[in-house]
């Protein structure tokens, strides 16, 4: 298959792609096209012009404070997982970006277009849901904030108005005492999630989520299980979510949520682990 | 490495240590390591039109209408505007066969989700799929039958409905089952399936085809295992003479027996380039092939196997039925995978009774193509599933077991119960080797679970391959295209070269390299002037081609007897320069000897083309080029054999499968090349991974593929991939040149039944059992909740 006839451009700033989205409605966005670009060649995504972010100034940034990075949306899952990004989540970022797809996907793939796409099964997706961050956003309106846990509303589905842009992803930085865990299955390599478990705990911080993802729609924070690893520790949380998985994932089938508990489970037993 | 008796050819000479046996590195890597090969894709010509295909949207239908815009009239055209062609029907001698009409384009009716309905046009294949989008075809849908069950229901839905049921082929043979049925001590009963898969090899179908006005030919470039056959299915579908037919495959990368027949699409392409004397192209792209092209390995088992109380099999009972798809693929028939389940399911061990009902089920799916293996690598799980469910019911190993029912050394050459006829080899010796490379003692003295809380399991596959059968053995099936001799050309260059020609062709086998080596064994050429031309029928001689593992037996022994016939002659000249009689001619070294005399190749050559006044009287006017044909002294086939040994862990909480080790022991006779009877084998294996644990097309109830682009349809990758361990054992064929057997499919029929065998070892503490492939985690997971579930398993020592 070979992509439909589309216009292109490339966008100098977040602000003018934006007001390029506002102006066309056909228009579209294109970060790494590591999912756009066989998109376009299946003929599924059939936009009349393409916005390219590469060059767009701002969308690589770091800038942030005791309690935040702000990463720009730009920047690639390589360069996350090679460190050229520090790493607020003292090892996280790092680890999940390791694990995305192939080296080919990371070194072109962004943060910000795997934020956007919003596929279920994909890392960013849990692991910003699960470290509770707060993506931002710019439009004609200007400049908004939004909870991951309010970003991410369902299979490629986000709160990005049409004339919106993801420009950065504000992370919290973990303190010396947090502990995270992250666990997904894959039916091989590089292959997307079936399903994914992470945790985070960093009483300091007043964080303790247990978090599925890989869900078929938005992540899911288990509430039980993070009240357990708030209260009690991992092991109590681990013990918990064979009984609650099913509540949170009604209409998984039994070997989804058999699947999906043993990520949570494992992802849980690794914060016993020293970062 | 153990090596056994001699095989039947002419005077092998010392060669420069290049020829059989040789490690040689091979000649056609060159070129592709470094990007320069030339595949269909990558010819340039002016003025050539891409093509794209609109494809049904629906399993099965009626079409009522169909309709292009006027100003795309040239650039799309339907069946009705293929002037002259015909339907692929593939004739079979088989009885109660019944034909299917498989139109390059679909005429009153479609079949599958993805058959072609219309070939659209255009300078690039954008915007041939643009053009494609202007197609409107109005579908009256028909019920779609998705299953083998739903296809042989009362009342079901038909296909082709002059046939009054869904049946290419139905065949039952009984050689007295009943009585052991009446009398044997142990009854085990399975049913077993294996998933429809896809083979993928790394070049999709591809067809470049344009008129040639100089020599009044239709050239075809095209990615094909079998250019002398496609010239021949070309022809008698365009309803054209064969003399003005031309393939000539570039660089093929990889067929698998997907590019061994003739599809609709090559067809349609075929037709436009002779109808409007231009170039056409169709590349066929990852989802045309997912969807619509390559079908294969669907199979259903039923068996009841009776043996006695140490498990020793006496009879099998198999019901078998192939998911065979809508229409017969050309010319190996809807009919061969049935024949070759039913034939093969006995495998590699002494079976005394054996009744089988075979049934060929036609369903609304693309054509069931053969896949490296054909019908083995479901009948060997099948098989290996049977013995170790025996052994189960009597309480011993599953080793023990096999090596109790395999056909022994002594018993060669043995007829098998279905009258195949197995030539030689050592089948015990081969599980004995793996048993022992895999560790098998050791691991049962151990823990039965890993410090992660996985089950460990061990499985054994013993199998033995059927390669390069000839003319009885496919006339037996039915094929309207049966093989019989295969030619080679040789000849001696005028400086001393030495050039071979066959018309069969190469996709990754290496056959540039190791029919060289051939050539060098019989003619003392040194391998670097040895130059391999293959496939183009304008200058190769007959072949049927490169299929059922026959090229290196075939092709080899046709190069070794033409090479034979030039060597005499290169003796006869060399005598004459050196004033010796031609019996004290040797070839050493890259040159030709006589006591303290040598010349070279290059003077025999010269002295034959430019100085015939240095020629002896009476000398062969034949000269130094020859074309000679070949095969077997018997022809039925021979067998390669060989265990395949895998030790996995299964996590019971995912019901992920990790390969910890792969062993194999393999026998496919003389190795002309070791490093590609590895490369072979490890390939081989590697496709056998696939059906194992990832490879699968499901249909949807509407008949709708569900894996249409890679990100559904897994393949196993270099992570999944295991160090593979290989044991050669050489058992040379009584019957063929050099001893030689084929070797290009048996790393492929193994795999699935050894780690299933593996799985179910892992699972017997849980008491569960795997009975389909491929082994996905949800059919882990399934088997184990089965079974009770992980939860219900004795507490067993991490």
């Amino acid at each position: 298959m070979k992509a439909a006839v589309f216009d292109y451009v490339r966008a100098g700033s977040a602000a003018e792609a934006a007001a390029i989205l506002a102006a066309d409605e056909g228009a579209k966005l294109l970060g790494g096209g590591q999912s756009l670009g066989p998109t376009l060649n299946l003929r599924l995504a059939r936009p009349g012009r393409l916005v390219d972010l590469k060059r767009a100034e701002g969308l690589r940034s770091l800038a942030g404070d005791d309690a935040h990075l702000a990463i720009g949306a730009g920047w690639t899952h390589a360069a996350i997982e090679d460190g050229v990004v520090p790493d607020p989540a003292r090892g996280m970022l790092a680890q999940v970006a390791h694990g995305i797809a192939y080296r080919a996907v990371r070194n072109r793939g962004t943060l910000g277009g795997s934020l956007a796409h919003a596929d279920p099964s994909a890392d960013w997706v849990a692991t910003m849901f699960a470290l509770n961050a707060t993506m931002v956003v710019t439009g004609r309106a200007g400049t908004r904030r939004v909870a991951a846990e309010g970003f991410t509303l369902g299979a490629f589905a986000t709160a990005l108005a049409e004339d919106e842009v993801l420009v950065a992803v504000e992370v919290p930085r973990l303190s010396a005492g947090a502990r995270w865990g992250y666990a997904k299955l894959c039916r091989k390599t590089g292959e997307f999630a079936k399903a994914i478990g992470a945790a985070v705990l960093d009483p300091a911080r007043g964080l303790a989520r247990v978090v599925a993802g890989a869900t078929g729609g938005a992540p899911v924070l288990l509430p039980a299980a993070s009240a357990a690893l708030r209260e009690q520790g991992w092991q109590a949380a681990a013990a918990g979510v064979a009984g609650e998985i099913g509540s949170v994932l009604p209409n998984s089938d039994a070997a989804a949520r058999a699947q999906h508990a043993a990520m949570l489970r494992r992802a849980l037993a690794q914060l016993d682990l020293t970062r | 490495m153990d090596a056994t008796q001699e095989g039947q050819a002419g005077q092998e000479h010392a060669g420069p240590g290049e020829g059989i046996g040789a490690r040689a590195r091979r000649k056609e890597d060159a070129r592709h390591l470094h990007g320069r090969g030339c595949f269909t894709a990558d010819i340039r010509m002016p003025g050539i039109q891409e093509v794209a295909f609109f494809r049904s949207p629906v399993a099965h239908a009626r079409i009522r209408a169909r309709e292009k815009p006027a100003a795309l009239a040239d650039s799309i055209l339907f069946h009705d505007d293929l002037a002259g062609i015909l339907p692929i029907v593939t004739r079979s001698t088989l009885p109660g066969y019944k034909l299917s009409e498989y139109p390059a384009l679909a005429r009153e009716k479609v079949r599958y989700v993805g058959e072609p309905v219309a070939i659209c046009v255009a300078p690039t294949r954008a915007e041939a799929e643009d053009v494609a989008e202007q197609v409107s075809v109005e579908f009256e849908e028909l019920p779609p039958v998705v299953s083998c069950a739903a296809g042989l229901a009362p009342g079901a839905a038909l296909l082709h409905e002059q046939w009054g049921d869904n049946l290419f082929l139905e065949t039952r043979s009984d050689n007295g089952i009943e009585a052991v049925a009446a009398t044997a001590p142990v009854t085990v009963e399975l049913a077993l399936e294996t998933a429809r898969q896809t083979m993928h090899p790394m070049e999709s179908r591809a067809i470049l085809a344009f008129w040639d006005h100089r020599a009044g030919q239709l050239v075809v470039h095209m990615a094909t295992q079998v250019p002398h056959l496609m010239r021949a299915g070309i022809a008698e579908f365009l309803g054209i003479p064969q003399a003005i037919v031309r393939v000539a495959p570039p660089d093929v990368g990889g067929g698998f027996g997907y590019k061994c027949v003739l599809m609709p699409e090559e067809l349609a392409v075929a037709w436009l380039a002779w109808h409007r004397k231009a170039p056409f192209r169709w590349i066929e792209d990852r989802r045309e092939h997912l969807v619509s092209g390559a079908n294969t390995r669907q199979h259903e088992y039923r068996i009841r196997a009776y043996a006695d109380r140490r498990g020793r099999l006496l009879g099998l009972d198999a019901e078998v039925t192939i998911d065979t798809g809508a229409y017969s693929v050309w010319p190996f028939t809807a009919g061969l995978e049935a024949a070759q389940a039913g034939g093969n399911l006995p495998g590699p061990y002494d079976l005394k009774a054996y009744r089988c009902h075979v049934r060929a089920v036609a369903t609304n799916k693309p054509p069931f193509c053969p896949y490296r293996g054909v019908a083995r690598p479901g009948v060997c799980f099948a098989i290996e599933s049977v013995i170790d469910a025996v052994a189960r019911a009597v309480g011993r190993e599953g080793w023990e077991v096999r090596a109790e029912n395999l056909v022994t050394a002594a018993a060669m050459p043995y007829t098998n119960v279905t009258g195949k006829h197995y030539d030689s080899g050592d089948y015990p010796a081969s599980l004995d080797t793996a048993r022992g490379m895999i560790g098998f003692e050791e691991f049962r003295a151990g823990p039965r679970r890993d410090a992660r809380g996985r089950y460990l399991g061990i499985g054994f596959a013993t199998y033995c391959e059927q390669t390069a059968h000839g003319t009885k053995v496919f006339a037996s099936w039915g094929l309207p295209v049966v093989p019989g001799y295969d030619q080679a050309h040789v000849k001696l260059t005028p400086d001393g070269a030495l050039e071979i020609k066959a018309g069969i062709h190469s996709f990754g086998q290496g056959l540039e390299t190791t029919l060289a080596q051939v050539a060098c064994t019989m003619t003392g050429v040194r391998l670097d002037d040895i130059r391999v031309t293959l496939g183009d029928t304008a200058n190769t001689p007959f072949s049927t081609g490169a299929y059922a593992s026959r090229g290196i037996v075939m092709v080899g022994g046709a190069v070794s007897r033409a090479s034979e016939v030039v060597a005499a002659r290169i003796k006869a000249i060399a005598a004459h320069l050196m004033q010796v009689r031609p019996e004290a001619v040797t070839f050493r070294d890259g040159r030709i000897h006589a006591g303290a005399a040598s010349v070279s190749y290059a003077e025999v050559g010269h002295a034959w083309y430019t100085r015939p006044d240095q020629l002896p009287d009476g000398v062969d006017t034949g000269g130094l080029e020859v074309t000679e044909g070949y095969r077997p002294q018997v022809d039925t086939g021979l067998f390669s054999y060989g265990t395949h040994a895998a030790r996995v862990a299964v996590d019971a909480e995912t019901g992920q499968v990790e390969i910890l080790d792969y062993c194999i022991s393999e026998d496919c006779g003389r190795m002309v090349n070791p490093m590609i009877v590895e490369g072979q084998t490890f390939g081989g294996a590697g496709q056998g991974i696939g059906t194992a644990l990832f490879e699968e097309s499901p249909y949807d109830a509407n008949g709708q593929p569900l894996a249409s682009t890679l990100i559904d349809y897994l393949l196993p990758g270099p992570t999944e991939m295991p160090r593979f361990r290989i044991h050669h054992t050489e058992t040379l064929s009584p019957y063929t040149a050099h001893g030689i057997k084929g070797v290009g499919e048996g790393g492929a029929i193994a795999p699935g039944a050894a780690i299933a065998c593996a799985i179910n070892d892992a699972l017997a503490p849980l008491g569960a059992v795997l009975r389909a492939l491929p082994a996905s985690p949800e059919r882990v997971l399934a088997a184990i909740a089965e079974a009770g579930g992980a939860d219900a398993a004795p507490a067993v020592a991490a």
